[in-house]
């Protein structure tokens, strides 16, 4: 896979793998994100402040008081020659639960009314999709994740909402995603989660990682309920939604 | 020993930030951090803290901070008068210098002149790190007080002074750079037409009021995209110092606090050495843009380091100033008074 080298100012270089929202191409950032990984690991890339994997390109951050471009990007190059595109561990696999519709996901509706569908079968097209998490972003531990099956399919809201709730889950193009934190967006709200995804007191503090899958199961606002105060007073941690790790 | 600070008045968004929060971009973190480390690193020495400890950020209008039970040791950083209410009587001191507040005392910063950003240092500032940082990132309630903006009544814990503290000045200060924004173009600048490349490295921006720690609008001609790559890319990781130049091709400036991925074509990015005096800049300034190459950048980021290292080393104990007892001039100045000549509340209702 051909790689370009793009300008990113004088702390950071993007590493571009192509131009496409597709498995294989985040595949192939997160290879070269774990191959980085790896060489830190082992000290080889002294003055490396961190790496961030997209869609579709790897930027890495660095201290120009410690390494200079001309004596990274070459040290990137080996390396991902040296990896050759070898496929990236598995993600983690989550079930996750999601009161859809009501006033939990007020947009549900519309969205079924837009593609010709009722709100179950909107649902059901939801839940049954397995989603790649393809990058955090936009807010801390937030993941944008696809594919959306094509009955799915809408732009933006024409006019993004001031206030998305904590929790909620929404759709947009080909992507889902899940709010952490409340939030102004233009993306159409089909449900809540009561699983947090994001806390600064857990070890690593996003619940998802790039790689990851995630499914979502369907729950009455009852149990909604009983899972956001469970997790809230710690009763149930959110590992509990992890089914393969 | 503790001693307490009060924010008697929180003034502009002021924060608690230090050097930033680094490694967790890849989960949404931006740094955060300080709009201009350097002045938050002399305020740090010169309040005798290490330099990257966590220091107060204020815009335009200081907060009032009050010495509660104890001495605390300021420190200013930043072009700014600082008004010190003592025994009674108000008085105006020069940034670039530490003070200590004895109980009861209070003091306001700014506003700094020739930008909008100050830094308040406090001697053994306490404020617990959040996944490795003090800095405050608002909008997920990381770092600083509670994750907020300092507000009225708030108490940050700081190190009490013993008696007899000797102050520290800084004998020069910095003088502000001048000229035009250093950048490198890239990573979509082949989103843009030659036109609009030609404007945004020969003609004017100005800073617009829509400027905060995430980033700055700026104004100027409209930086047209190609027709055939259009206004949005699929979205990847930005840095701080990005330019990106949404559908209305007004570019913006991406700080500190800004989100770390976007799907607007970014035309160029910042250098380093140039980033904080952009991020200070104050609603109106004038900007104009200038190519270099990432090497060239890099040159500019070891000198500003090598500078601000010999800046540094300018700090001295007060008396110690080219033979002449400074202590002794404030001191006497601020005990009979002759400050008051400046009229400080005249100062400050000429600038607010």
């Amino acid at each position: 896979m051909a790689v370009r080298f793009l300008n990113a100012g004088d702390c950071a270089l993007t590493l571009e793998f192509g131009d496409a929202i597709s498995p294989e191409l985040v595949r192939a950032v997160i290879a070269a994100d774990q191959a980085i990984a790896a060489a830190r690991e082992r000290d080889e890339l002294p003055g490396v402040i961190e790496a961030v994997p997209t869609f579709r390109s790897l930027t890495v951050l660095y201290d120009p008081l410690h390494i200079s471009r001309a004596a990274l990007e070459p040290a990137l190059a080996r390396l991902l020659a040296e990896q050759g595109g070898a496929s990236a561990q598995t993600g983690r696999r989550w079930r996750l639960p999601v009161c859809y519709g009501g006033e939990y996901g007020p947009d549900l509706a519309e969205v079924a009314a837009a593609k010709g569908l009722t709100p179950e079968e909107a649902i059901r097209l939801h839940q049954d999709t397995e989603f790649l998490v393809y990058m955090l972003g936009f807010l801390p531990g937030f993941p944008y994740m696809g594919d959306l099956p094509e009955a799915l399919i809408l732009p933006r809201r024409a006019e993004p909402r001031l206030r998305l709730p904590t929790g909620s889950v929404a759709i947009a193009g080909t992507l889902t995603a899940i709010y952490p934190w409340e939030s102004p967006g233009g993306w159409h709200l089909i449900g809540r989660c009561p699983v947090p995804l994001f806390d600064a007191h857990w070890r690593e503090p996003a619940l998802l990682r790039a790689g990851d899958r995630v499914r979502f199961e369907p729950v009455s606002p009852e149990r909604f309920q009983e899972l956001s105060d469970a997790l809230a007073a710690g009763r149930t941690a959110p590992a509990a939604f992890l089914e393969q790790s | 020993m503790n001693a307490r600070l009060e924010v008697v008045a929180s003034g502009a968004l002021a924060t608690i930030q230090d050097l930033g929060r680094l490694g967790l971009r890849r989960s949404g973190v931006p740094w955060a951090g300080a709009l201009d480390p350097a002045r938050l690193r002399i305020a740090n020495a010169l309040a005798g803290n290490a330099q990257g400890a966590p220091a107060v950020e204020f815009f335009v209008t200081g907060p009032t901070l009050r010495a509660v039970d104890a001495p605390v040791r300021l420190a200013f950083a930043g072009d700014f008068p600082v008004e010190l209410e003592r025994e009674g009587r108000k008085m105006v001191v020069e940034s670039w210098r530490s003070l200590t507040l004895q109980p009861g005392e209070s003091v306001r910063a700014g506003p700094p002149a020739g930008g909008r950003v100050g830094y308040i240092a406090v001697a053994g500032l306490a404020v617990p790190p959040v996944l490795g940082s003090a800095a405050t990132y608002t909008r997920a309630g990381l770092g600083g007080v509670e994750g907020r903006a300092l507000a009225s009544g708030m108490r940050l814990v700081a190190q009490a002074q013993e008696p007899g503290t000797r102050e520290a000045i800084l004998r020069q200060a910095p003088e502000q750079d001048g000229g035009p924004i250093r950048v490198v173009l890239g990573p979509q600048d082949d989103y843009f037409t030659e036109e609009a490349i030609a404007d945004f490295l020969s003609c004017e921006f100005r800073v617009s009021p829509q400027a905060d720690r995430m980033g700055i609008r700026l104004e100027g001609p409209t930086l047209r995209h190609r027709a055939d790559k259009g206004a949005e890319i699929i979205s990847d990781a930005t840095v701080p110092g990005s330019i990106q130049v949404p559908g209305n091709g007004q570019p913006i400036v991406l700080l500190a606090d800004a989100q770390t991925a976007g799907g607007y074509p970014k035309i160029a990015t910042v250098a380093s050495a140039d980033l904080p005096r952009l991020a200070v800049a104050s609603v109106g300034a004038a900007v104009r843009f200038r190519a270099i190459t990432v090497a060239e950048a890099e040159t500019l980021a070891r000198q500003r380091e090598e500078a601000l290292g010999h800046l540094l080393q300018q700090i001295v104990p007060m008396t110690l100033v080219d033979g002449v007892d400074l202590e002794a001039i404030y001191q006497g100045n601020l005990v009979s008074g002759v400050v008051d000549a400046l009229a400080p509340e005249h100062i400050f209702n000429a600038l607010e």
